[in-house]
């Protein structure tokens, strides 16, 4: 059966409503069936670390902001070169992409003191883990998205007389854009968990480190504080993402 | 007159010169140049192969191949021939002139032709004027494939190939389409390959109509088609003449199948 679509200003509302009653459920259920604050702060609570400690927040929120923004570029624009390498080169991509994939299979977080132990403690290992985080998803579309144009549209560049190049400006690389952007808009978010799972592990600067020291002494609102910033900043660097490729990709 | 195309024994197939699977063995034609050549045979019978070749995207196992008194690769490179596909192939992140454009941007440096930007001509020819500024999903079937064919001619090729161009489109669009590439073809001469699986196609449009058998693909039926037609490769569909032919074709191709 069609369900007929929802009116535009119900598509909006809907979710907003949504959203409300859970925070109202929040706010008013939760204590009064005995959730007791010190496991789950009511949404005014945390608000009120946000009036309170928004220097802090800030302080923490920077440094996680830049390792991730930082790791994002870093990562994505390195799996971007390596699967323009591995297209133009079957016998590279036959010999080391089989690596990359094993690589792939170590658990992040068991890779990320080894990252420390190289880089030391500063944003450094950060950066490297959340880019080592972002790499793989983007290399693995870029690959794909590099291939995807049709027999029919090889041929007819080569029908012109095509050079390596221009097939890869003019096919290749608008071809592969929209799978780069799908892999980007989910690296928006795992950059972010990359700069906080390398703050967990040692650091005393970042959201990452404000969400330990505030779990250790018991301070849930202000993990909770934590936790929403570092869901905002995943969707700032999602919508920023995804601004760009409305512009990018207009068909 | 100089032919446009001359292939002796021509052997083409996949898989290397040893352990191939052969498409076409020993296949003979020879198309004069300016005439339209409709090549009609069931699947697998390796026409879209045969324009393949001609096209220099597929080199002969054997035998020989001179297009337009030259090796296919040196046709290439002057750009005096061009291919259209049975889905347009347009690029859709550029807009239908600039889809037109596309020979200026590639393959110049390579070339020993220069080449013009004729695309306001050629959109007003192919009846896509006001469409130049729109991208290509925005167009209709018919829209996009004259869009493909004005590409083909930015380069004013001697020697156009089709493969199966109008066998996504809906029967009216697909007729008025014929129309217009025969009016086409009388105002520039240009030789043209066209392969079709619709027999009625192949006898409205072309001068000759060849049919291919398959396992391995060579030529079963050459049917010259001018004395079924008035002067200049003309016919209504409805005649008596070309039905005829057309019966010809059907048996020939059933054999073929």
């Amino acid at each position: 059966m069609r369900r007929t679509p929802l009116s535009p200003q119900m598509t909006i509302a809907l979710p907003v409503l949504g959203a409300a009653s859970i925070l109202i459920a929040w706010q008013y259920l939760l204590p009064l069936i005995g959730v007791p604050a010190y496991i789950v702060p009511t949404p005014t609570a945390i608000f009120g670390v946000f009036q309170r400690s928004f220097a802090l927040l800030i302080d923490n929120l920077r440094p996680t902001l830049i390792e991730a923004l930082a790791g994002f570029i870093i990562g994505n624009l390195a799996a971007v070169l390596l699967a323009v390498l591995f297209v133009h080169s079957r016998i590279l991509q036959a010999a080391y992409f089989p690596v990359v994939l094993f690589f792939n299979t170590i658990p992040i977080l068991a890779l990320s003191p080894i990252i420390i132990l190289i880089f030391g403690i500063g944003m450094t290992p950060k950066i490297v883990i959340a880019a080592v985080i972002c790499f793989f998803p983007t290399l693995v579309n870029m690959i794909r998205g590099l291939d995807s144009a049709s027999d029919n549209e090889h041929e007819l560049f080569r029908v012109l007389s095509a050079t390596r190049s221009e097939i890869f400006w003019g096919l290749r690389l608008p071809r592969a854009l929209p799978m780069l952007f799908s892999s980007l808009r989910i690296a928006s978010a795992t950059a972010v968990i990359g700069a906080i799972v390398g703050e967990w592990i040692g650091s005393d600067k970042g959201l990452g480190a404000l969400i330990i020291q505030a779990t250790f002494n018991y301070q849930s609102d202000r993990l909770y504080a934590a936790i929403v910033l570092s869901s905002s900043l995943s969707i700032a660097l999602f919508c920023i993402v995804v601004l760009i490729e409305r512009r990018v990709i207009r068909y | 007159m100089l032919d446009a195309i001359e292939a002796r024994q021509l052997d083409v197939g996949y898989g290397g010169r040893h352990a191939a699977v052969k498409v076409l063995a020993g296949l003979d034609l020879t198309v004069a140049a300016g005439s339209f050549l409709s090549i009609l045979g069931p699947s697998g019978c390796g026409k879209s192969t045969l324009l393949r070749v001609v096209a220099d995207l597929l080199d002969p196992l054997g035998g020989s191949i001179s297009v337009l008194g030259a090796t296919p690769h040196a046709v290439r490179s002057r750009r005096d021939v061009g291919f259209v596909f049975q889905d347009s192939t347009l690029l859709p992140w550029r807009t239908v002139r600039d889809n037109v454009r596309l020979p200026l941007g590639v393959g110049q440096r390579s070339l020993t032709r220069k080449i013009e930007d004729r695309s306001t001509e050629l959109l007003e020819l192919m009846d896509l004027g006001s469409f130049g500024e729109r991208l290509p999903h925005q167009l209709s079937g018919g829209q996009r494939q004259r869009v493909a064919i004005a590409r083909a001619l930015l380069g004013e090729p001697k020697l156009l190939l089709m493969d199966e161009p109008f066998g996504a489109l809906d029967e009216i669009t697909r007729d008025r389409l014929n129309d217009e590439l025969l009016a086409l073809w009388r105002r520039t001469g240009t030789t043209i390959l066209f392969v079709t699986h619709s027999i009625a196609e192949a006898a409205y449009l072309g001068e000759r109509v060849i049919v291919l058998a398959a396992n391995p693909g060579r030529v079963v039926k050459d049917l010259d088609m001018r004395p079924f037609k008035q002067e200049g490769n003309r016919c209504k569909r409805e005649d008596a003449a070309i039905a005829a032919a057309m019966a010809d074709l059907r048996t020939a191709l059933e054999r073929a199948s």
